[in-house]
């Protein structure tokens, strides 16, 4: 074993101290000045919306694409940097690393950590997306595959749409979950972005540049999931309106908002261990009855063969898809990938945050095939059962329901578009729309105590009054958004952040390998 | 009449602490029983230890140096609450369980953990202990 580097940087070399620029008012234990920047800009920007609705609408409307547009090779390189980083993390003598020292224990099983790492990482996405991409992908192949070519469009929709929710999305959540937990539980430092980037910017980054760094995250965050949670109101009333003749009202949206918050606030409330855990294994059950239903509902043997071609497929085409240079298809290119890119990118500070929270005790091989090589399989044979079903429903049963929501782009009622033509429809319709609001609640709750986190500076024993607050102001600013206006605006503004951040996050790669370098466990 | 005696302490706040504490080492004195200081800690870094290992060696230093300056018989326990502003009661109540405690002596708050306007851990401890609690004001 190689000699460990002398560290530049150790638990020592900062006398930081967490809480230190913590005040306490009213009872309450909050970061100075990160939380009020963070909850001052964001309601700063709701208003600002919600009174220049169509400057801000036109802004960002141009601002995303352009960033996705003009940088797209940033954002590719970027995520393939992180999947080739993590994957030789894996294979390197650092991968024994223990999170939290040698002689750390995990403190939940493998099944617990699993479930709250997939219910906040993926969610929402995998109903909707998991039929109608595979399909359009499917009716529109990348890489100038002839969508007549029956056989060759649909192994090509296939591998496009694992390839979005694959390796290149967890191994971004893979760097920022691994770099947070490794300061936090082997460095002693907070856990805060920040401190991530302590061996570039040295006790630099407990002042101004670890606020901004914060307080970003913070408003990516909270505009990421308050967007959601107010586009994921209009989808589930749009599918209960669909299945049940609810009509699909704004009273219904707002309802569901507040039911959906509330359920979150019992979560947070009830704790770590007896409310997010345990929401985020009954969200698993869910998932897994369902996507058992649609393997056994659907072409059974087709679905069970498809696993396979299909991690196939996305092995084939990995490195053509993953290319940022000369590609004809920018369409795909531009309106898909670098699109999730910064989507995935922009959600990091808070899904890498949560699974490192819920990570010591693991090994560094440990973490990275659980947070990057078995989600992937999971999203293979996730896609591979409703995207699978869903096209040979058009190929073989020339059923064009799905295709029809395609044709108008309403994901939301693609899923029970599919789910129509199995057996028991309404059972599983049912389920698909529970699992929706389940999938809300599990990434609300987990969120709201990552931004409590993040604004105590770190401290994980703050009042519970503090995650109450941002539980609820994220349901208010949804609100607010569905009924003023300005969620497509406002997400925007959360997705354009994925471009700083997928900087930044290269940077945090080159930390936490000159962490890991200088790790006490490597001398032995 | 009572053999071990549990207090629980905040490493951060034991200033605060000194009127449960005397009570504890008075109680522990006079039925000449052991005392135990009870600390809970997060996995993440604190503004009292980096690590929930370190936290445990300040704790024993902290009850070896009281034991010999009172001349009682006085252990430390750490405790790892993972999400202690929920867990903390619950999480000190199994602790007291394990070690075998049949008395707990605890000021009403523990100072900073969670002194705020959610019950306060004595009273919490008090109604749900099957052991007896003399809660210090």
């Amino acid at each position: 074993m190689s000699e460990p580097v002398q560290p530049d940087f150790t638990v020592d070399s900062t006398d930081y101290e967490v809480g230190q620029d913590n005040v306490q008012i009213l009872g309450l234990d909050i970061h100075n000045p990160v939380f009020m920047i963070s909850a001052v800009t964001i309601v700063g920007f709701v208003i600002f919306t919600l009174m220049f609705q169509e400057g801000t609408a036109a802004f960002f409307g141009w601002l995303r694409p352009w960033l996705t547009s003009t940088f797209d090779w940033v954002f590719m390189s970027a995520a393939n940097i992180f999947v080739l980083f993590c994957l030789f993390l894996v294979i390197s003598p650092w991968g024994r690393i223990r999170l939290g020292g040698a002689d750390a224990t995990p403190d939940f099983s493998y099944a617990g950590w699993f479930a709250m790492l997939f219910a906040a990482g993926m969610g929402i996405g995998l109903m909707f997306f998991g039929v109608l991409e595979p399909v359009y992908h499917f009716q529109n192949p990348p890489l100038g595959v002839n969508p007549e070519d029956v056989e060759a469009a649909r192994a090509m929709g296939m591998a496009a749409t694992i390839f979005h929710w694959g390796l290149h999305p967890w191994a971004i959540y893979a760097v920022v979950a691994l770099s947070l937990a490794f300061f936090t539980f082997n460095n002693g430092l907070p856990l805060t972005i920040r401190s991530a980037f302590y061996p570039l910017l040295g006790d630099r980054v407990w002042g101004w540049p670890g606020h901004i760094i914060d307080t970003l995250a913070v408003f990516a965050t909270l505009f990421g999931l308050a967007t959601s949670l107010g586009f994921g109101a209009e989808q589930a009333s749009a599918g209960l309106e669909y299945l049940f003749g609810i009509p699909a009202t704004d009273v219904t949206k707002v309802a569901l908002i507040i039911a959906i918050t509330a359920v979150a606030l019992i979560s947070v409330v009830a704790g770590l261990e007896a409310g997010v855990k345990r929401l985020s294994e009954i969200n698993m059950v869910l998932a897994l009855a369902l996507l058992l239903f649609v393997i056994i509902a659907g072409p059974t043997i087709a679905l069970l063969t498809g696993f396979f071609a299909n991690a196939g497929h996305y092995a084939a085409d990995l490195l053509p898809l993953s290319n940022p240079f000369g590609r004809d298809d920018t369409a795909f290119m531009h309106g898909w990938t670098t699109f999730y890119w910064a989507w995935w990118i922009s959600w990091s500070p808070f899904v890498g945050m949560f699974i490192a929270r819920v990570s010591r005790g693991r090994t560094v091989r440990e973490f990275i095939t659980c947070v990057l090589i078995i989600p992937t399989l999971v999203s293979i044979l996730w896609m591979t059962a409703f995207g699978g079903t869903a096209i040979d429903q058009i190929v073989n049963d020339n059923y064009q329901g799905v295709a029809e929501t395609v044709a108008a782009y309403v994901p939301e009622l693609s899923l029970f578009k599919m789910l129509e033509v199995l057996p028991l429809t309404m059972v599983s319709s049912f389920l698909g729309i529970v699992l929706v609001i389940v999938f809300f609640v599990t990434s609300s709750d987990s969120g709201s105590l990552v931004i409590d986190t993040i604004t105590a500076g770190g401290k994980t024993d703050a009042p519970v009054a503090q995650r109450v607050f941002w539980a609820t102001f994220e349901g208010l600013v949804a609100i607010a958004l569905l009924l003023g206006g300005g969620l497509a605006s406002l997400q925007g503004a959360a997705i354009a952040t994925g471009f700083p951040f997928a900087v930044v996050l290269v940077a945090m790669c080159w930390c936490l390998f000159k962490g890991l370098r200088a790790d006490p466990q490597m001398a032995r | 009449m009572y053999k071990v005696i549990a207090v629980p302490v905040d490493l951060a706040h034991v200033d605060r602490l000194t009127k449960a504490l005397e009570t504890a080492a008075d109680l522990a004195k006079a039925y000449g029983a052991t005392l135990y200081y009870v600390g809970a800690t997060t996995e993440t870094p604190s503004s009292v230890a980096h690590t929930p290992k370190e936290f445990k060696g300040k704790l024993e230093q902290f009850a070896a140096e009281r034991g010999t300056a009172l001349g009682i018989d006085a252990r430390a326990r750490s405790l790892v609450s993972l999400d202690p502003a929920v867990d903390l009661d619950r999480d000190l109540l199994k602790t007291f369980k394990e070690i075998d405690a049949d008395l707990v002596v605890m000021a009403s708050h523990i100072p900073g953990i969670k002194e705020h306007l959610i019950s306060s851990n004595a009273g919490w401890i008090a109604s749900h202990a099957k052991i007896s609690v003399f809660v210090v004001r």
